[in-house]
């Protein structure tokens, strides 16, 4: 691995909304300067036990687009992906300092229960996770953890929620079987039906297509597309023609730290910072 | 899904059902809390006694030296001492090494026969069978046969609960020695048993001496395999043909018969076999965590 | 050189090998055969009662060594009911302990916690039985039986559970006895499963907003259920075969009552207190044969656990 820029990436991160462009081909996707914020991420530090694994990153995540992290590994995409819905507070090693903004209030010293913020703030996973019950109570679970709906209601909001997760036509008969005896990109869409059943604001995809065909992939990424309309997605990637496919917004990561932050077209075509380009046309990483 | 936006979320804190959840995650979480502290207050209150009435016995030194007395006499717990010690460590020595090459073929030898397999099976079982029937067997095939009991009985049925812990163990610290030691090993031409002798066992001596001590442990303690086989006797005595003293049946006809004076021995002889049980578990942790 | 040269003139002994390999085999083949060993000896010892009753053993209440009239009703239910008792007690605490472990415990509490648990079972039955009879069967019968036979003997039915003077030995106290000496060992399986359970699944179940209690009870137990159920079996296996500490507080009576209050017996402490002292070959072989019964319903509880513990460790790989 030649770094021969490295330099660069220690230097204090200045806030990249500043080098956004005005692109005029991006009609609706507004320049990272302007847009309408769900999250608003600022002076975000982040600690592994004694490991400084997120540097000073200052982002927003706009509402109802995809934002899509990417960045070789190691370099902190899932951890700042799993600050957003306090996943770190499960282990006792890890810690958060700094803001993000979610309607005004700062999720990490807020005063409120961690499971109200990952209940509005939904996440899906490198691998499928079904829970070991049937396909319909692995919807109903979340459901019901916060509203008492009458049989009619939930098998509704059971169908609705496979539905948008493009899944019901393959599970409508097979409602009560296990949902671990569903293939792997089934599970993964029954997971994302899962997150999307309690109707929360903002999705977090980790990594999403790792384990899966691209078959499965391909399903994925058209549901992600459609997700958008009603839900802030955010996805974290390896898999940079993934990133360019699905999102708005593209964060380039590394070492802990934001490299550069714009849409998605700009980086991959235009990017400002040599890193990136070294990193995107795969010259390094 | 407009819906979403239309109907106000039910994610809130005002939400009762969440709110009820909350209460019952905490009340659960509560009793998990005092669950762990059920658990801890009977091993403080056990410990705490056999400190509070042993260790009055403990401190006398006619515990070490005298012989067992008849009832409403004083005296000691000499010969049960040494007849504990005498038949753990035979008991000790003939169940370690049959343990360490039944073991051997187990996680060396027949990794994948139908022998190794089903004799894993039956040594788990083994492992936590009633210690009484084990006592039975021993009287049935060797003291009903030379219709007497003896301290070589009590060894043996002693040998018997030695065994499975030792299999055990032998097998699963064997399997985790890495296959390409056993490997280099080979590529020097060295033959499986050097191979198994000198470096497996070697790299495995730790987690099996592990083992060896818990076995010690646990057979320290044994009652119900000595009351058919060791029998007890009031004397001192060293000779393995007769029966033969020891600090647990000691215990239990003491703590059973109605005097004080035996129920302060049998406090004392509690007190000491706990000790002993507790220090072979903690060397043997200590000894197995310093490992890894 | 010629040093190596010489070394490689000592000539390999392959009979060496397959002596050790053989070696190894034979004490293989003896531990295998202990356990058919102990079966076809106890089956021998009670070849006199097994002629004599046949299979009416198991449910005849006689125990009567004078007019040499034996059955297995008594020591057998009292064996099940004392460990039914344990389970009872047991299980629940155990699956807190292993929740609190797993998931509630700070990191640097976790081991010195678990040990002490683990201690329990270190402690030999023996202690457990002598302190029982001497310091937990006087608090009970003082303390919490008069309540509990004011509380519920006058209740229809489960009063009957509780009917008696309050003796301080009998059925209640070897079952609680055995509760704590069985938590050791199920709280450890538990403990081992839940934390075998993938962070991300938990993760999963938190990221909807779950709470702990939640997340345990209605993922990790379903996920695990197989080595939870092992992990009960293997208590109940050793409870059902703990003789010591129930021989101390039993009460050694060959009365069948319905109420846990009274002295009962069970097979294995009839066998610790009995078996010196029989006389004649039926009583022998009576007693020989509450053995072999203790030893097939061990046997089967273990070998039971040990197929369910395998399983979830095969399984392990397939799943996510």
């Amino acid at each position: 691995m030649s770094l021969t820029n490295a330099s660069n990436a220690t230097t204090a991160p200045r806030p990249m909304i500043q080098t956004a462009v005005r692109d005029a081909s991006a009609d609706e996707t507004l320049p990272v300067a302007d847009l309408k914020p769900k999250l608003r991420v600022s002076k975000l530090n982040f600690y592994y036990g004694g490991f400084h694994a997120l540097k000073n990153v200052t982002l927003d995540i706009a509402e109802r687009k995809v934002t899509a992290f990417i960045g070789p590994s190691g370099c902190g995409k899932s951890t700042l992906l799993r600050t957003f819905n306090r996943m770190y507070s499960l282990y006792p090693e890890q810690r958060a300092e700094g803001e993000i903004l979610m309607d005004g209030e700062n999720l990490i010293t807020t005063k409120q229960d961690v499971s109200l913020i990952r209940a509005r703030i939904g996440m899906v996973f490198q691998k499928p996770t079904p829970f070991p019950m049937s396909i319909y109570d692995n919807i109903a679970f979340g459901v019901r953890l916060f509203e008492r709906l009458s049989r009619r209601e939930m098998d509704e909001r059971v169908e609705s929620a496979l539905g948008r997760a493009a899944l019901w036509n393959e599970v409508k008969d097979k409602l009560s079987q296990s949902g671990q005896s569903l293939s792997g990109g089934q599970q993964q869409r029954l997971c994302i039906a899962r997150g999307i059943a309690i109707k929360p604001e903002v999705l977090l995809l980790d990594e999403p297509c790792s384990a899966l065909d691209p078959i499965s992939t391909a399903k994925v990424e058209e549901l992600i597309h459609e997700l958008k309309s009603d839900y802030t997605v955010v996805i974290v990637t390896h898999n940079m023609q993934q990133a360019a496919r699905v999102s708005d917004y593209t964060a380039y990561m590394y070492l802990g730290e934001l490299i550069e932050y714009d849409i998605t077209d700009t980086i991959f075509i235009t990017p400002k910072k040599s890193q990136t380009e070294d990193y995107i046309t795969g010259r390094f990483g | 899904m407009s819906a979403a936006e239309q109907v106000p979320s039910a994610i809130h804190s005002g939400n009762r059902l969440y709110r009820e959840r909350k209460r019952t995650n905490f009340i659960l979480l509560v009793i998990s809390g005092v669950a762990i502290g059920f658990g801890l207050f009977w091993l403080v209150w056990i410990l705490g006694t056999l400190l509070y009435e042993g260790g009055h016995a403990l401190a006398r030194a006619t515990l070490y030296y005298q012989m067992t007395p008849p009832p409403g006499a004083d005296g000691g717990l000499a010969n049960a001492i040494a007849g504990s010690l005498v038949m753990v460590a035979a008991g000790t020595l003939i169940g370690t090494p049959v343990g360490i090459l039944a073991g051997t073929y187990l996680a060396e030898y027949g990794r994948h026969g139908w022998l190794a397999g089903a004799t894993r099976f039956l040594n788990d079982v083994l492992l936590s069978a009633p210690s009484i029937v084990i006592g039975l067997f021993v009287y049935s095939v060797y003291v009903a046969k030379v219709k007497h009991f003896s301290a070589w009985a009590g060894a043996l049925a002693l040998a018997m609960i030695v065994v499975p812990v030792v299999v055990r163990t032998t097998d699963d610290m064997l399997k985790l020695v890495p296959n390409t030691l056993r490997e280099a090993a080979m590529a020097l031409g060295c033959p499986v048993w050097k191979m198994i002798t000198s470096i497996t066992y070697k790299a495995a001596r730790v987690g099996i001496l592990t083992g060896v001590l818990l076995a010690v442990a646990r057979i320290s303690g044994e009652t119900a395999p000595l009351l058919f086989t060791a029998l007890n006797n009031q004397f001192w005595s060293t000779n393995m043909n007769a029966p033969m003293a020891n600090l647990p049946v000691v215990i239990f006809q003491f703590a059973m018969s109605p005097y004080e004076d035996w129920h302060r021995l049998a406090w004392g002889g509690a007190a000491l076999i706990t000790l002993a049980v507790l220090v072979l578990n903690i060397l043997a942790r200590a000894l197995f965590r310093k490992s890894d | 050189m010629s040093e190596i040269q010489g070394r490689q003139r000592v000539r390999p002994a392959p009979w060496k090998d397959t002596a050790f390999e053989w070696l190894t085999r034979f004490f293989a083949l003896l531990v295998f055969s202990l356990l058919v060993g102990i079966l076809l000896s106890l089956v021998a010892g009670s070849g006199p009662t097994l002629q004599k009753y046949g299979l009416s053993f198991i449910w005849s209440g006689a125990w009567d060594p004078v007019k040499e009239d034996f059955g297995a009703l008594i020591p057998i239910y009292g064996t099940l009911m004392t460990s039914l008792i344990a389970m009872l007690i047991g299980v629940p605490v155990s699956f807190g302990i292993a929740l609190f472990l797993t998931e509630l415990s700070p990191p640097w509490l976790k081991r010195p916690l678990g040990t002490a648990i683990e201690l329990l079972a270190a402690i030999p039955s023996i202690i457990y039985g002598m302190w029982g009879l001497f310091v937990l069967a006087p608090l009970l019968q003082t303390y919490v039986q008069p309540l509990l036979i004011s509380a519920f003997g006058d209740v229809p039915l489960a009063g009957a559970l509780f009917e008696g003077p309050p003796l301080g030995i009998g059925m209640l106290t070897a079952g609680l006895i055995l509760s704590i000496m069985v938590i050791p060992f199920i709280a450890a399986v538990m403990r081992d499963v839940f934390e075998i359970v993938p962070p991300m699944l938990k993760e999963s179940a938190y990221g909807l907003g779950a709470t702990t209690w939640e997340v345990v009870w209605r993922v990790v137990l379903p996920y695990t259920k197989v080595g939870v159920i092992g992990g009960i079996m293997l208590g109940l296996g050793r409870a059902l075969g703990e003789t010591m500490a129930v021989t101390f507080v039993i009460g050694n009576a060959h009365r069948l009552s319905a109420s846990l209050m009274a002295p009962g017996n069970s097979i294995a402490s009839a066998l610790a207190n009995e078996f010196t002292e029989a006389v004649g070959d039926v009583y022998y072989s009576a007693l020989i044969e509450l053995g072999l019964i203790l030893f097939l319903i061990t046997t089967v509880v273990l070998g039971l656990s040990k197929l369910l513990l395998m399983r979830l460790v095969r399984g392990e790989g397939t799943r996510t």
